[in-house]
């Protein structure tokens, strides 16, 4: 028996838990444990967002989403208190994938579909580093679906910001897998027909272990759901509602609009009963025969029979229910906030123990010539 | 005393059904004869499907060794002795066995219903339809239950142990050793005793069969093959494969991250990697193939030896992404074990047919380096070469094997790991430039002058911060251009620096012997990959006929050897044997205006030798004017 095969068997269990990281992690500001970024190193000097700016023109349309995302990103990153050298975003192909260009980290701009496959590797293999994904609702849920799938069951360590424009915005102006059924556009003249995929409700089915959003103009509530994927191990995804001013504008103003925004966001907080609207009217209930939540008159069924938004939950039905409230067509209300956050074990930090526990048994040049050996060799003289 | 027979070679098939372990019995035959000193080589031939129905023809698998006292090339084109477990063996193998040979066939399996499933109306093995063979009818299941009676096992548990029952009375008749297979028993069912027992006894009595039965009248053997000196194994070309990159991973001093998805007949290169994480080993089986060579790109970004293993079906779902190591500048491995094709084609059947694929598959003017293993023990150091290249110009390179090479085997003077040279990764440190205002920068594409390989800056470098990816990029600053000027150069530059490889590569070496009358050879063989075994075998019948012909191999596909031109230009015919409709003469005629002549066999098998040597005779006397 190889010693290989002797630690296969002696394992009690297949090595696929491990006890809980005791690597530091950097603390935010408000003394969060970025846990996420564990075994980071730290920048020895503070930065500011100017160190997180590339020498490059930012090149996308006037009034896109885009540039509020990017400012909220570069504003945020420094409070991580990384190094940048560390920080790699990998993006694939759409408008919003060009934003790796404009960040002073380590990057690739990658192909269509395939950022979330190239960031496995880039996880995987290295522990020291913070590992962003830029994607699009097309890039991450039409040609990319499979990996963005796979890669939340794997829980792999990084987090994915999903720009979802619900339109494809680079090839002009198609419809896209979250555009709302009845899309008219270019190629759907006569109107789309397919049925769009929520993209919460699709990562909640993976059982993705933080599963957020938020929205291109709330720079505040975008930054602490950064700050809360940042202290998260595992995939964080975070949709986020971003504008498209030439293909698709409005599609997010019922939630933009002052005037209606208080109606239109159910607002997620952890431990909090879930009511919004002007002066607090509606709230959302849950039907304990179905498991189905609904939007109420608070004043219909009295304050105690709201619901208290749980994202610790291991099960993800309660998560999935929520993000059932989201309009399928145009977009009058949708949740907001943090749907699911909670622990399990990496696939990268798994993979890293599996290879450092196998390197125990020796690996010196020795060792190597001993496998290549083999069991039956002989000596011709 | 039996009388023994002293033989230079013998091909042997072993052939059952998919459940009666032929595999492993061949390996186990194989592994004796290795280790006895023989030369061997093997042809392992396998239904795709798992268990097909039992006793159907397309349930047969077949194992065939050819061992012998010379170093041969090829596993044979025809077996001497055929071991055949049932009816559906013998029918679908007949036709191979030469007049006079040896059929040894379990009786036991030979019943009215298993001869109708396979549509012989009455039994081969005693209607006298085998007369001009020599036939051995045995009881070989009824043998084996009577030899492991006392471990109180099922009638069909105690049968299964036929084929070690099947494998003792070989290695009688053949003088093997069996100290190998006794031990491999006991270490394989170390946790099952019963089954253990089972099958060592059965071995046993298949040999102590042979030795007391009047059947067998003559034994034969075939003595040691004189080799160089040194430490030997068997290995198959998937092994030597996961050797190599292993090794040269260490050598470069990198982590290996292999990024795959399940294929025949790619599997066991995944597999194996997978048992060896102890030296660095990250194996990601991935969601798809796609997945599996991103996930490998990803990790060379990150700073280790990214590699994918996968067969021509998966190969295409890599294009754009291999694309993008082209345009990214990234070394990259990407090994095809090439099988029968198109679409899923066969997959357990061998075949040279990516060629083309991997040279041109791809959008855009994207060249790869592209290298071939002859041979199963080939694979080690071809990869430790593709690794070298691929980090040493920072691209992308191609492996190709075939399913021939990846599960056939052969004896391997094993080489000493320390001796291998080491590879440096000179990941970048430093800024290598200056900006406008005169600040140290970081040139992303500032190419090497010499090698035009551009710096590989690994994340966690303090102030090399850079962005690549697969928009075309400004020559040396990495920054996104869509200017005319610079596209082209870019193009160019690319090319040159995959041309600029032939500066590695040894000229190619010729053999092609002087006649007694210092005449050459007017007619060359050149092959590529798996065919090395089959023409140097024919070339040697040839030559044993006081024909000329003279033979050279390829290893480098792309770029070629760079005295490849002149050579193919020095004789007046040039013949290029392969398992596809001429893939590599395509590419010769293109670059070197020769008019080669293309040789193909697309069965899913080896080139048969003896028709290559045959028609090669014909070529020679063609060319000679000659009819002998």
């Amino acid at each position: 028996m190889t010693a290989v095969d002797q630690l296969h068997s002696e394992l009690d269990h297949p090595l696929t838990t491990r006890e809980a990281s005791n690597m530091p992690a950097p603390l935010g500001p408000d003394g969060t444990s970025y846990r996420g970024l564990a075994g980071v190193p730290l920048s020895l000097e503070p930065l500011n967002r100017k160190d997180f700016t590339s020498d490059q023109e930012v090149r996308w349309c006037p009034g896109c989403g885009d540039y509020a995302v990017l400012a909220a990103f570069q504003g945020f990153m420094p409070e991580l208190g990384i190094k940048r050298e560390n920080t790699v975003i990998v993006s694939g192909i759409g408008c919003s994938s060009r934003f790796p260009y404009y960040v002073d980290t380590y990057g690739m701009h990658s192909i269509h579909g395939r950022a979330t496959a190239i960031a496995t590797g880039v996880a995987t293999s290295r522990e020291d580093l913070a590992v962003f994904v830029i994607t699009g609702d097309g890039d991450a849920l039409s040609i990319g679906g499979n990996h963005l799938i796979h890669l939340l069951r794997r829980n792999v360590n990084l987090t994915i910001l999903l720009f979802n424009n619900r339109i494809y915005g680079l090839t002009k102006g198609q419809y896209s897998p979250t555009s709302e059924i009845g899309k008219i556009t270019k190629s759907t003249p006569m109107g789309s027909l397919d049925n769009p995929f929520n993209p919460i409700s699709l990562a909640l089915g993976a059982e993705a272990t933080f599963v957020a959003r938020t929205i291109d103009s709330d720079r505040k509530h975008l930054t602490s759901v950064l700050r809360a994927a940042a202290a998260h191990r595992g995939s964080s995804l975070v949709e986020i509602y971003q504008n498209c001013p030439i293909f698709n504008d409005g599609a997010f103003d019922a939630i933009k609009d002052l005037a209606t925004s208080a109606d239109a966001i159910i607002p997620l907080t952890h431990g909090e009963p879930i009511r919004f609207g002007v002066d607090g009217h509606l709230g959302v209930v849950r039907d304990p025969q179905t498991g189905t939540f609904s939007v109420v008159e608070v004043a219909d069924v009295g304050a105690d029979a709201l619901v208290v938004h749980d994202a610790h939950l291991a099960d993800p039905s309660f998560a999935f229910g929520l993000s059932r409230l989201t309009d399928a067509g145009i977009l009058h209300r949708a949740p907001i906030g943090i749907f699911r956050d909670v622990d399990a074990p990496a696939y990268d930090d798994l993979a890293r123990d599996q290879v450092a526990l196998a390197a125990s048994l020796g690996n010196d040049d020795d060792a190597l010539q001993s496998v290549i050996n083999g069991g039956d060799t002989w000596t011709v003289r | 005393m039996k009388h023994v027979n002293t033989l230079d070679r013998v091909v042997i098939r072993f052939a059952g059904d998919s459940g009666d372990g032929m595999q492993l019995t061949g390996d186990r035959f194989t592994s004796d004869s290795a280790t006895y000193g023989n030369d061997i080589s093997t042809l392992p031939n396998f239904p795709a499907e798992i268990r097909a129905p039992a006793g159907t023809l397309p349930g047969v698998s077949s194992f065939q060794l050819h061992f012998a006292n010379y170093d041969i090339m090829t596993p044979g084109d025809r077996p001497d002795v055929l071991v055949a477990m049932n009816p559906a063996a013998l029918k679908a193998n007949i036709a191979d066995l030469p007049r006079g040979g040896v059929i040894i066939a379990d009786s036991a399996d030979f019943s009215k219903r298993n001869l109708a499933k396979v549509g012989y109306e009455s039994d081969p093995l005693t209607d006298g339809s085998l007369e001009d063979y020599q036939v051995h009818a045995l009881d070989l299941t009824g043998m084996t239950i009577e030899a492991v009676k006392r471990f109180g096992l099922t009638r069909k548990d105690a049968s299964r142990a036929k084929n070690m029952f099947a494998l003792g009375l070989l290695s009688w008749l053949y003088h093997r050793p069996t100290d190998g297979t006794i031990n491999f028993l006991t270490t394989k069912f170390a946790s099952k005793p019963d089954i253990r027992d089972a099958n060592i006894t059965a071995f046993k009595a298949g040999y102590a069969f042979g030795e007391t039965t009047e059947v067998f009248a003559v034994t034969y053997e075939v003595a040691p093959a004189p080799m160089p000196p040194g430490r030997y194994r068997q290995i198959s070309g998937n092994l030597a494969l996961a050797y190599g990159l292993i090794t040269a991973a260490r050598k470069a001093g990198l982590p290996l991250f292999l990024g795959a998805y399940p294929i025949t007949p790619a599997s066991d290169v995944l597999h194996e990697l997978s048992k060896h994480k102890r030296f660095g080993v990250t194996t990601f089986q991935a969601e798809d193939e796609i997945a599996g060579v991103g996930a490998a790109l990803g990790a060379s970004f990150a700073g280790h030896l990214g590699v994918t293993t996968t067969s021509g079906p998966g190969v295409v779902l890599k294009s754009e992404t291999i694309g993008l190591a082209v345009a990214t500048e990234l070394p990259l491995i990407i090994c095809d074990i090439q099988r029968a094709g198109p679409s899923t084609g066969m997959p357990t059947k061998t075949e040279q047919a990516d060629l083309l694929l991997v040279m041109f598959g791809r959008n855009g003017e994207a060249p790869v380096p592209v290298l071939a293993a002859q041979s199963p023990s080939d694979c080690f150091p071809t990869a430790l070469e593709a690794v070298r290249i691929a980090i040493k110009y920072r691209t992308p390179v191609v492996i190709l094997s075939d399913g021939y090479i990846a599960n056939g085997a052969e004896p391997w003077l094993i080489p000493d790991i320390e001796s291998i040279p080491t590879i440096d990764p000179q990941f970048a440190s430093a800024s290598n430039g200056t900006d406008k205002a005169g600040e140290p920068v970081f040139l992303p594409y500032l190419r090497d002058p010499e090698l035009l390989a551009r710096p590989w800056a690994i994340p966690g470098t303090a102030g090399l911060q850079h962005r690549i990816g697969g928009i075309e990029k400004a020559k040396d600053t990495g920054a996104v251009s869509y200017d005319p000027a610079n596209h082209e150069e870019m193009v160019r530059t690319r090319q040159a620096k995959i041309n600029g490889i032939v500066r590695d590569i040894p000229d190619l070496v010729v053999d092609d012997p002087a006649d007694s009358d210092g005449k050459h050879a007017r007619v060359l063989v050149l092959g590529w990959g798996s065919t090395y075994g089959p023409i140097v075998a024919a070339v040697r019948r040839v030559r044993k006929t006081g024909r000329l012909v003279a033979y050279t191999h390829l290893r480098h596909l792309n770029p070629f050897a760079a005295n490849l031109g002149d050579i193919l230009r020095s004789y007046d015919r040039v013949i290029v044997p392969e398992m596809n409709t001429g893939q590599l003469a395509l590419l010769l005629r293109a670059k070197y205006l020769v008019d080669i002549r293309s040789y193909s066999q697309v069965r899913g098998l080896p080139i048969s030798l003896s028709e290559l040597a045959r028609d090669l005779e014909a070529e020679i006397d063609q060319l000679e004017g000659t009819n002998p």
